[in-house]
């Protein structure tokens, strides 16, 4: 079936910002893909941003949007999900932004098992001031700040999510659209942080400066470096080196959820005051 | 009615905090400000608000940035560093319109300082904290009650003119443990944030050809209705990102003026003594305290000395002291650090007035001897 996309869409807004081909549409259709097969109401989804060309994101949307500032998205979804922890909260920002300044909130949002579901658009590369490299870039590649080759190791998002504590984790890709939306989907209705390794395509900042300026050619090459769990499994370390393990990782139901803790704390205040 | 209790400004700051109706605090831990957040950690779930201590100072800030947008009074508080740290987010919250109140417990400086005693060096911080042309509000108690009665106005500044409102105590005033009279909460006036009333598809946060220089904002029981965009971009009228000159320009002024236009339902000082003086004081916060009492130890040796005490501290009453440096040929500013309300007297008073100082930046309150003695000195 079909989706009207108008139905979440601010049309008065259009055209996205974005360059031809960015595989950042191609999430945010995933998403919007996502929530229509939930039948989310728009008026009940907060999505907050950080900076950077994902992070403008939710301005394209008709939910609550919030636009932060660089790194600071997960903080101020947060709060909303706080102030009002029945609503869906999502944010939608890039790797530098999430990884990289924002760091210590991503982390800290995975450890309090929030129900906000982060989506980190990760296309290796700070693509709005100019291909600089990200903690994402892959080692090797080149960067406006790396001209000679990556030397910085990367971090692995999902083992990254994992180790924080996050209660959902899944990677997937641009390559591989309808599996990115069954992610996401999976994500969103999961009651605690959440968190989607989307890789997706910059062949503008990253591409032109490693031969990947198409995008088809640089979609393609994505597919080339994922693989899914069940192949993964049947490989060596040597044959996964610079590989991409697609797939869910985490899916942990059990983990108490942190407004629902906060709720009891209330709970227990009022009872004895 | 009122309530008699023995608190510190801390603990005060904090109940008047959940008195204006605060419902979400956001905080990190540091040195003289903990009483906030110990004592707004009891007391929010029982008013069934949100406390919580964040990972960092921007953290932080940016959480009750976040709540204020969705419709909740928010507040978070710091100490010197950490006001460094949530400079960034105040910005923000100067750009998107946001109501917020950030309490600053200074404490000396620069850098880590010494974090346990006074200070009053955050003055122009306060001020010029934050990057671009902007304007803040700033308030400065000087007792253990105002901490009480300017928490409250702090809120109430904020949610009215949809700004963030910085309230500066220090270490002293955090500490001193007295006896308040707290007056009961009907004497106080409770300002909300004006609510949009029209259709949703038609409200827009920043609609001022419609809903005139400060648009109504939705608080927390409207706000799910009305969906809208803000950024920390230089905006339209919708919320939106723009480049347009003449919009960006016509912006930038509308919330400087949104505030100076309003500047005396905004401004608050006190003219104590200065009647018949012939010297004037001029100080502000915990150290006005002193100077109240090297102004009566003064006149009691028959020195015509008064002083006049902003307790809007920012914007700066400069009118008041252009006023008062007409009258008075000599002026003593006196501030616990080096000298910054030290610029703004000097532009303020044009020169009409000889300006000698009373500064320390020693990690001591400046002592009633003091400024007593720069008094007898400069009335010889």
């Amino acid at each position: 079936m079909s989706v009207d996309y108008s139905k979440y869409l601010r049309m008065d807004k259009l055209p996205l910002y974005w360059c031809p081909g960015c595989g950042n549409g191609t999430v945010l259709k995933a998403l919007l893909t996502a929530i229509d097969e939930l039948g989310w109401d728009n008026n009940d989804i907060a999505m907050v941003s950080g900076i950077g060309c994902s992070a403008r994101g939710p301005g394209y949307v008709n939910f609550h949007t919030f636009h932060t500032l660089h790194g600071r998205a997960i903080p101020a979804a947060t709060a909303i999900k706080m102030c009002h922890p029945d609503m869906h909260v999502i944010v939608f920002s890039g790797d530098g932004d999430m990884t990289a300044i924002g760091g210590n909130h991503f982390i800290h949002a995975c450890r309090r098992n929030i129900d906000i579901t982060l989506i980190v658009v990760d296309n290796w590369i700070y693509g709005m001031t100019g291909g600089q490299y990200s903690p994402l870039t892959p080692t090797g590649t080149k960067a406006s700040t790396m001209p000679r080759g990556n030397i910085d190791p990367t971090f692995d998002v999902v083992e990254l999510a994992k180790g924080a504590g996050a209660t959902f984790v899944a990677r997937g890709s641009v390559a591989e659209p309808v599996m990115l939306k069954n992610y996401i989907k999976k994500a969103l209705e999961h009651k605690g942080t959440s968190v989607i390794d989307a890789l997706s395509n910059c062949h503008i900042q990253w591409g032109r400066r490693n031969k990947f300026g198409d995008p088809v050619k640089l979609v393609d090459y994505i597919k080339s470096v994922t693989v899914s769990q069940a192949k993964a499994a049947k490989l060596s370390k040597e044959e996964l080196e610079g590989k991409y393990i697609t797939g869910i990782f985490v899916d942990d139901p059990t983990k108490k959820e942190y407004t629902q803790s906060y709720k009891e704390l209330i709970e227990k205040a009022q009872a004895k005051a | 009615m009122s309530n008699v209790e023995i608190a510190n400004g801390n603990e005060l700051v904090a109940e008047a905090a959940i008195a204006a109706g605060c419902r979400f605090y956001a905080g990190y831990p540091i040195t003289p400000s903990s009483e906030i957040p110990e004592h707004l950690s009891k007391r929010m779930p029982e008013v069934g608000g949100v406390f919580m201590q964040f990972e960092d100072e921007i953290a932080s800030v940016i959480a009750a940035i976040g709540a204020s947008y969705a419709g909740y009074k928010s507040m978070t508080a710091t100490s010197g560093p950490g006001l460094s740290l949530k400079q960034e987010g105040i910005g923000l919250a100067c750009m998107m319109e946001l109501p917020l109140v950030v309490v600053d417990v200074m404490r000396g400086g620069p850098s880590t300082g010494l974090p346990t005693r006074v200070s009053q060096a955050d003055y122009m911080q306060a001020r010029w904290g934050t990057h671009g042309d902007h304007m803040i509000i700033a308030i400065a108690p000087s007792t253990l009650i105002e901490t009480y009665t300017e928490t409250i106005r702090a809120f109430n500044l904020a949610e009215k003119y949809r700004t963030p409102v910085l309230l500066l105590t220090d270490a002293v005033l955090a500490h001193l443990h007295g006896r308040v009279e707290i007056p009961d909460i009907s004497n106080f006036e409770i300002i909300e944030r004006t609510q949009p009333t029209v259709p949703p598809e038609e409200y827009y946060p920043y609609d001022v050809e419609r809903f005139g220089i400060i648009p109504p904002l939705p608080n927390k029981e409207n706000w799910r209705k009305y969906k809208f965009h803000m950024t920390g971009l230089n905006k339209d009228k919708t919320g939106f990102p723009t480049v347009d000159s003449k919009k960006v320009e016509e912006d930038e002024e509308r919330m400087i003026n949104k505030i100076m236009n309003n500047i005396k339902d905004i401004e608050s000082f006190e003219y104590y003594r200065v009647d018949d003086a012939d010297v004037l004081v001029i100080a502000y916060g915990t150290n006005a305290t002193a100077a109240r009492v090297a102004i009566d130890e003064a006149r009691s040796k028959g020195i015509k000395v008064g002083m006049f005490r902003p307790i809007t501290v920012w914007p700066f009453p400069e009118a008041q002291v252009f006023d008062l440096s007409k009258k008075f040929k000599k002026i003593i500013v006196s501030e616990i650090n080096l000298g910054q309300m030290l610029y703004e007297v000097q532009r303020a008073s044009k020169g009409n007035s000889e300006i000698f100082t009373v500064l320390q930046a020693a990690g001591v309150p400046i002592r009633p001897q003091q400024i007593l003695e720069k008094i007898e000195e400069v009335s010889k």
